[in-house]
């Protein structure tokens, strides 16, 4: 999977997520850059990647993830 | 390590476009909007076997849109652990029901505190359904391994105590809807298959303790959300992620919430009347193999011999089941009916009879017409039948044509298709009375009534034909459980649509001042059972004066057209003067479904009081003198029952 792949899905996942379609996404986009993106946000961030990319984050990654590229470079490691 | 499959609402149909019609309804949000087609959009969008991700993206697209109707449902979820989007999915399963549901959480944890003080944010809410949400570890609280059995024996019971203390409290402050979910056994075992030779083992515990709360809910009229057992057929992994637990405390796995949603809100349906009430089945290829009209009685693959015989069995013993504790069957079928009819009565291997069957309908039209028709005949709404159809053609138009009859996309192996239905939970019930019981009975009889209507020409002739006796009584203990759920289910024949607690109930039995009374109505065809109830309250006029006010009146609509409510009005009457009363007071309030009744009081001849609130929305309120009252003459024989 390509990482242009990646990010077109996690844009349709924001934009589930955050119901807003006019979000950019970068590797060092953040919660701090997107309102709204709480804990529990986070989390339907992660379960909506779990499910998309059918794959399952450890508790390691999850304590590993700050931004968006940390997000993509588990996808990555991890999606066939 | 890649994920468990996930449990799925597979039973639902995909609708097309699904992801471009939600955009374009968030784009109508924003602009001017029609409220009642966004609702009917966002009801249709809930219909889709969604999933984890497509639940909470409806869910954002609909809770964004205030004042898309004040709340059917207002559910308090009262959780020990973090609920994440399981109340997004709650609200979402309602709507799948056409319900709009407002949902209360407070911080987890803090579920007695809110319970017990008068100030809190859950009395602010006052919720009409409460759920427990219980999560394993609060259960289990600190007991050790090791621990010894009276030990674990008295936690058990000491945790049990605490939750039906809960109920009560609930009860008490709300008078609402009451769910308790089990605990989910997902805490690992340290002996393996003999676990209950530990009494401490926490996979022991919490067996024993669902196996409790289950009797102490039954006693307590609190409705069960059974996650353990859900979990044991779907598989544990997928209803409960570790690693979620960690990271939020939250317990139910997200990959579940879909269908955790979709349990709840079965609950909060069935409560309201609103399972279905009707499985209408086809015949060739779906509950025997083979095409009777081509193949004979003798070619059908029905029965021992063959896997798929075996298989059609076992989806008509599911069937006949089901019509055991409750559920009209009805046939829907592109046949000739004297075939049909002869396979049913004469292959030897059938489970299903004849006179297991309330409606038979075999013919050559269209069976969104033969639907209809079934309906109507069973005096039933499009949304209580179930269709089961192996054809896909079929099950299609009759979702384009009848989109409120449930039609489930059942898998092509009949072996599969009774797991189906099973897990689509239409039939949902949460009491089983003895009506229940006697149901398919009863509609079958009706039917027998209907031909009987349709040969008759004098309706009056009809009516006397039928020899009906109406026979009344005060509500006392036995009845009870039939009492409260016919008062909480009617909704079409009901004036006032009060919906009440067994606590309420109970109360009224030899109540001073209360009229509080149950009709059974039996007729040459059979018992139909406790059709009526009828709660009036005496309030003073004037000085000398007192009236009954009728707070509660409402009918099955299985006995509409037969002057069942005069009759029960010469009773209320008799009562009344028998209690020293000048008048009736009858109040009509009008729901979106009681439309039938709007002139009941005045075609009994009640005079219309001035009620400028009520008239507003098309309510009425009227009077009825008692002095000169004369007995309504009807086709019915009127006694009162003897003691039970």
């Amino acid at each position: 999977m390509t990482k242009d792949e990646i990010y077109a899905a996690l844009a349709e996942i924001f934009e589930d997520v955050f119901g807003r379609s006019d979000l950019v996404l970068k590797p060092s986009t953040s919660a701090k850059d997107i309102s709204g993106w709480d804990s529990i946000r986070q989390i339907d961030i992660i379960l909506s990647v779990e499910q998309r990319f059918q794959i399952k984050l450890t508790t390691r990654d999850l304590d590993r993830l700050t931004c968006v590229g940390d997000l993509v470079r588990v996808i990555s490691r991890l999606a066939r | 390590m890649r994920p468990q499959a996930t449990p799925s609402l597979y039973w639902l149909t995909e609708v097309p476009d699904w992801r471009n019609r939600l955009r374009s309804l968030r784009a109508q949000l924003t602009g001017e909007h029609d409220l009642a087609s966004i609702r009917r959009e966002a009801v249709a969008l809930a219909k889709a076997p969604l999933d984890f991700m497509r639940t909470v993206a409806l869910d954002q697209a609909v809770q964004s849109l205030a004042g898309l109707g004040g709340g059917d449902v207002r559910l308090a979820i009262l959780s020990t652990s973090t609920t994440g989007r399981l109340g997004a999915a709650i609200r979402v399963a309602c709507l799948r029901r056409g319900l709009t549901c407002s949902i209360y959480e407070p911080d987890y944890g803090q579920w007695l505190q809110e319970l017990h003080h008068q100030e809190s944010g859950l009395h602010r809410f006052s919720p009409t359904a409460i759920l427990f949400a219980t999560d394993a570890r609060t259960a289990v609280g600190g007991l050790s391994f090791m621990a010894h059995a009276d030990e674990v024996h008295t936690q058990r019971q000491a945790f049990v105590a605490r939750m039906a203390g809960a109920w009560r409290r609930a009860r008490d402050a709300f008078g609402c809807h009451v769910i308790q979910q089990t605990c989910l056994p997902h805490l690992t075992s340290p002996i393996g298959q003999n676990e209950h030779l530990l009494a401490g083992s926490p996979t022991n515990f919490l067996m024993q303790l669902n196996a409790d709360l289950r009797v102490a809910a039954t006693d307590a009229g609190v409705d069960v959300l059974s996650v353990d057992t859900h979990a044991a057929q779907d598989g544990l992994a997928v209803w409960h992620d570790p690693a979620l637990w960690f990271g939020a405390k939250q317990e139910i796995s997200a990959a579940a919430a879909p269908l955790y949603g979709d349990l709840v809100a079965r609950l909060v349906a069935a409560r309201r009347g609103l399972s279905a009430k009707c499985l209408v089945l086809d015949l060739d290829n779906t509950i025997w193999g083979g095409v009777v009209g081509d193949d004979g009685v003798a070619g059908l693959v029905l029965g021992q011999g063959s896997a798929a015989g075996e298989a059609f069995l076992a989806l008509q013993a599911y069937a006949k089941a089901l019509a055991a504790r409750g559920v009209i069957l009805a046939i829907c079928s592109k046949n000739d009916e004297a075939v049909a009819r002869h396979a049913f009565a004469h292959h030897p291997e059938m489970i299903l009879k004849l006179d297991d069957i309330a409606w038979f309908v075999a013919n050559w039209q269209d069976k969104a017409t033969n639907l209809r028709v079934i309906a109507q005949g069973l005096n039933l709404g499009l949304d209580s039948l179930v269709f089961v159809d192996d054809n896909p053609a079929e099950r299609d138009l009759v979702r384009r044509e009848l989109p409120t009859v449930s039609t489930p996309e059942v898998p092509e192996d009949p072996a599969l298709i009774p797991r189906c239905l099973a897990d689509a939970g239409y039939f949902e019930t949460v009491t089983v009375t003895a009506e229940d019981r006697a149901r398919s009975g009863l509609y079958r009889t009706n039917a027998a009534r209907a031909e009987l209507e349709a040969q008759a020409t004098d309706i009056e002739a009809y009516l006397a034909d039928l020899q009906m006796h109406l026979s009344w009584a005060p509500f006392d203990h036995i009845n009870l459980p039939r009492i409260v759920q016919l008062i909480n289910k009617t909704n079409q024949f009901n004036l006032t649509t009060r919906r009440v607690s067994e606590t309420d109930v109970a109360a009224l039995i030899d109540a001073p001042d209360i009229l509080a009374l149950q009709f059974r109505l039996r007729d040459r065809f059979g018992d139909i059972g406790i059709i009526a109830v009828l709660i009036a309250r005496r309030i003073a006029e004037d000085v000398q004066d007192a009236s009954f006010q009728i707070d509660t009146w409402l009918m099955s609509c299985r006995v509409l057209g037969r002057g069942v409510e005069a009759a029960t009005l010469n009773v209320l009457a008799s009562q009344a003067v028998a209690r020293g009363a000048r008048g009736l007071i009858g109040v009509y309030r009008p729901t979106e479904r009681n439309g039938i009744v709007a002139d009941h009081y005045a075609k009994l001849g009640f005079q219309s009081h001035d009620a400028p609130d009520l008239s507003e929305e098309g309510g009425f309120v009227g009077r009825l003198d008692l002095a000169d009252f004369v007995p309504r003459s009807t086709s019915i024989k009127t006694e009162q029952a003897d003691q039970p």
